[in-house]
């Protein structure tokens, strides 16, 4: 096949320092860009949301450190410098960045809607997007699918740097007059798209160009997938004996490339009308502020099913591997995946059942929301069979998997009370909403990708990462997760909004101000063990265990691939004779065949692709 | 610990006709889901101790289960959609303007804008605009059992008018009016916080439902438009 002869000529040219590690073409240095960019925008977006966590513990108390600034020094008393920061909002002689945010050190409301606001779109879009469909994209689908790069090794590389344009667009906003944007990830018209009703000037206009280029970023990724996928799959490499994984990345893929350009122009009307004088999301100039709810939601919708999806994926590699089982129903796992995709663009009104929007369309929104359980209740349950009568080790892989699969569980079912439309009415925009997106964003994305990083590691690195420290952080982190989120569904029973930065300002929520202050030590603690994460990466990735090349005795290809993986990744193509998960076959040798192990059968019909001829 | 499992537990006191349904439904959804979640969480914990790694056994070679996986997603498939046809009356009966009930004890419009809540009456002519309109400031007053209705819109941003205890919460848009309406069962002061994010002044935005018996409530009444009973005009 092509690749075959084009990538052996790579093999030998030596590369310099720049095209090796920066300007890098290659697949797999994409995906260690992509991990360590989303580890430490994942720091950034936790520090982000323990700096507002401490104002809903504490509301309009002095931080911490930052806290003890001169002012407060001098005055000693919160209460007129809460006074005074309400009457200088509009000084523009601000002292300092810091004394502006964070005046006397107490967290001023406009910062408040800033931090959440960033929380949100730093952790959606600039650490699980890219740590999920970037880094475990990029690494996994050449090496998984047995080919020897992407497809497009060059739009490979642009979408990692357009990437970082688009963060350092981002992380701009922050120092600009007028702040950050404050409309929440959201980013609600007319709050957005008016700069006097928010007082937010530039940091919205960099909030909407930094996502767009953002979904360029994201669009040249999925292109790539799914040409890669398509044409460049090992002979053998049915589409039935694909990895999960690559399914999910695979669906992933076009949910990407149908749903980004919808918000690319949603955020271009926003543009507009604040910088072109137009109005398309303003009451007074014709527009409807509700157009910008359905464009977004169409948009955002299936993106949090970008989010949960690879997860589902990853999880469904490490279950087999450390049940040593054949996954349980392969067929109806990809089939729940593509429902899910394909109900992820029939459901978004139910964002806005209480938005205003014509209530016989809740009805409608309702009955398609709910139907979304039952693919996810088929994983769920795919996921138990393959634990039955499994020899199940708790690795730390398989423990965060573990715990994926019953964070999800959770997440799952909460979502229920939220599809419902009547009970929505109640629990819309207050913490229970907060409760559920965690659980399944960090209580599923999150742990699969932990998970992930900690099975892939030795193929990525060539080293282990530390199995102890693995333990402590899964533990930790597991136990702090539950005492963050579980509570916030309580909250929202209790009543209490979402994005309010003083819940003591309310009678009817002072009762439950103590589960804030449980929820925010528990967070601390939360954030805290991440740094055991950091540690265990950085440290392993230079001193950690050699890995041998198969350390998990797996099926699927990419340990096939030496380690660490030489560019050009397999020496010949393998050939592909087996689905991807054979463990524990009777009367077989070892627990697992691998799918490269030929079975006496004659090769299986090469994939060849309508277009190969033509290149 | 226990009592945080116990959802219902923490619903605020309801006070209105349809907020009991809402209740009910929430509570037939957290038994649905807390048997499911029990369920699921058992049969994990039962398989990850009886299927540990032990010396000397091997896994079984199960592909799946054809009957089984039939079972779970149609059981699922009925579960849902019969929850969701359950629920559809309930939802109807709050949301469809066509399914008010009406002659409303009280009619008023709301106005959300950053970062207060105008109420205004009609006052006892029963016309908007008029000179007898009364504006109040993050003051709403309505009668007790009686139907309100209420005209939501909004000066600048989105708003959304939000009373816990009524189990009733409905955004309020620049350009639009919307209907919403409810009846009160108990009288009393009720916080109206607004919930959706509306700017920095978002947190503390708070009106103040006022349910007043029949008494207070022509009390209130006769205060504020004091030539009614003269006039002999009855008072929307």
């Amino acid at each position: 096949m092509n690749e075959n002869t084009q990538g052996s000529h790579d093999h030998h040219h030596e590369e310099s320092f720049v095209r090796k590690y920066i300007f890098s073409l290659d697949h797999k240095t994409i995906g260690k860009q992509f991990l360590i960019f989303g580890l430490i925008m994942f720091i950034i977006g936790g520090g982000l949301a323990l700096l507002f966590r401490w104002q809903l513990a504490w509301p309009d108390r002095p931080l911490p450190i930052i806290g003890a600034s001169q002012t407060y020094l001098e005055e000693g008393e919160v209460e007129t410098a809460a006074d005074r920061k309400w009457e200088e909002r509009y000084d523009d002689d601000k002292d300092s960045w810091l004394e502006t945010k964070m005046p006397s050190g107490i967290i001023d409301p406009a910062f408040y809607n800033e931090l959440f606001t960033m929380h949100a779109t730093i952790m959606v879009f600039f650490v699980v997007v890219p740590l999920l469909v970037g880094a475990f994209g990029n690494f996994l689908i050449p090496l998984m699918i047995g080919t020897r790069d992407m497809a497009f090794p060059v739009l490979n590389m642009l979408s990692f740097w357009s990437n970082m344009l688009g963060t350092i667009i981002m992380i701009a906003g922050f120092f600009v007059p007028g702040g950050h944007a404050a409309a929440g990830w959201t980013g609600y018209a007319p709050l957005s798209s008016v700069p006097e009703l928010s007082g937010v000037d530039w940091g919205q206009n960099l909030w909407c160009i930094s996502l767009i280029v953002m979904g360029i970023s994201s669009l040249m990724g999925s292109i790539n997938y799914i040409t890669t996928i398509i044409n460049m799959r090992a002979p053998g490499m049915t589409w039935f004996r694909l990895p999960l994984a690559i399914w999910s990345l695979f669906i992933v893929a076009i949910l990407l490339l149908l749903a980004f350009p919808v918000v690319a122009s949603a955020l271009a009307l926003i543009l507009f009308d604040r910088m072109a004088g137009t109005s398309f999301f303003s009451a007074a100039g014709g527009g409807d502020a509700l157009l910008w709810q359905h464009l977004f939601w169409f948009f955002a919708h299936p993106e949090v099913y970008i989010l949960i999806l690879p997860g589902m994926g990853m999880a469904s590699e490490m279950l087999p591997v450390f049940s040593r089982k054949p996954i349980f129903g392969y067929r109806s796992m990809v089939y729940a995946m593509m429902a899910i995709a394909f109900l992820s663009w029939i459901v978004w009104g139910h964002h806005m059942f209480q938005s205003g929007m014509n209530p016989a369309l809740g009805m409608a929104f309702m009955t398609t929301t709910m139907l979304i359980a039952v693919p996810s209740a088929i994983k769920t349950f795919n996921w138990l069979g393959t634990l039955y009568r499994g020899s199940i080790r708790f690795t730390v892989p398989m423990l965060n998997t573990l715990a994926f699969v019953s964070m999800f569980v959770i997440g799952g079912l909460s979502g229920i009370y939220m599809a419902n439309s009547p009970v929505d009415i109640y629990i819309h925009d207050t913490y229970y909403i907060v409760a559920h997106i965690h659980y399944v964003v960090f209580g599923g994305s999150v742990f699969a990708i932990f998970g992930g990083i900690f099975y892939w590691f030795p193929k990525m690195f060539g080293r282990h990462m530390n199995e102890i420290l693995g333990k402590i952080h899964f533990w930790i982190s597991f136990v702090a997760f539950n005492g963050v989120f579980f509570p916030m569904h309580i909250l929202g029973i209790g009543g209490h909004m979402r994005r309010i930065s003083n819940p003591t300002q309310y009678e009817g929520l002072l009762h439950m101000q103590h589960i804030n202050v449980f929820i925010t030590v528990c967070a601390f603690i939360l954030g805290t063990a991440q740094i055991l994460l950091l540690i265990n990466v950085f440290w392993s990735m230079f001193r950690g265990k050699v890995a041998e090349q198969n350390p998990w005795q797996a099926t699927t290809l990419e340990w096939h691939a030496p380690t660490p993986v030489p560019h050009g990744n397999f020496g010949a193509i393998p050939h592909v004779y087996h689905g991807p998960y054979e463990y524990s076959v009777p009367g077989a040798e070892t627990d697992w065949i691998p799918q490269t192990q030929p079975n006496g059968e004659p090769l299986p019909d090469e994939p060849v692709p309508a277009g190969a001829s033509a290149d | 610990m226990l009592k945080w499992l116990n959802f219902p537990e923490w619903l605020p006191e309801n006070v209105s006709t349809f907020g009991k349904g809402v209740d009910n439904l929430f509570v037939a959804i957290y038994w649905i889901t807390s048997i499911a979640f029990l369920g699921v969480m058992i049969t994990l914990i039962v398989f990850l101790i009886k299927y540990r790694f032990q010396e000397g056994r091997r896994a079984g070679y199960i592909h799946g289960n054809t009957t089984l996986e039939y079972v779970w997603t149609i059981a699922t498939a009925v579960i849902v959609f019969g929850l969701a046809m359950f629920s559809l009356p309930q939802w109807n009966k709050i949301k469809f303007p066509s399914q008010f009930p009406g002659d409303p004890g009280a009619v008023v419009q709301v106005n959300g804008k950053q970062f207060n809540w105008d109420m205004t009456y009609p006052g006892p002519d029963g016309e908007w605009e008029t000179d007898d309109d009364l504006q109040l400031e993050n003051q709403l007053h309505v009668p007790v059992n009686k139907v309100v209705h209420i005209r939501l819109t909004s000066d600048d941003v989105i708003h959304s008018f939000f009373v816990p205890q009524l189990r009733l919460k409905q955004d309020a848009l620049p350009g639009r009016f919307i209907n919403v309406w409810f009846e009160a069962t108990k009288p009393g002061t009720y916080e109206i916080p607004c919930a959706e994010l509306c700017g920095f002044g978002h947190s503390g935005m708070l009106g103040y439902l006022t349910v007043h018996t029949d008494e207070d409530y022509e009390a209130w009444k006769s205060e504020r438009w004091p030539d009614t009973e003269k006039k002999g005009v009855n008072v929307e």
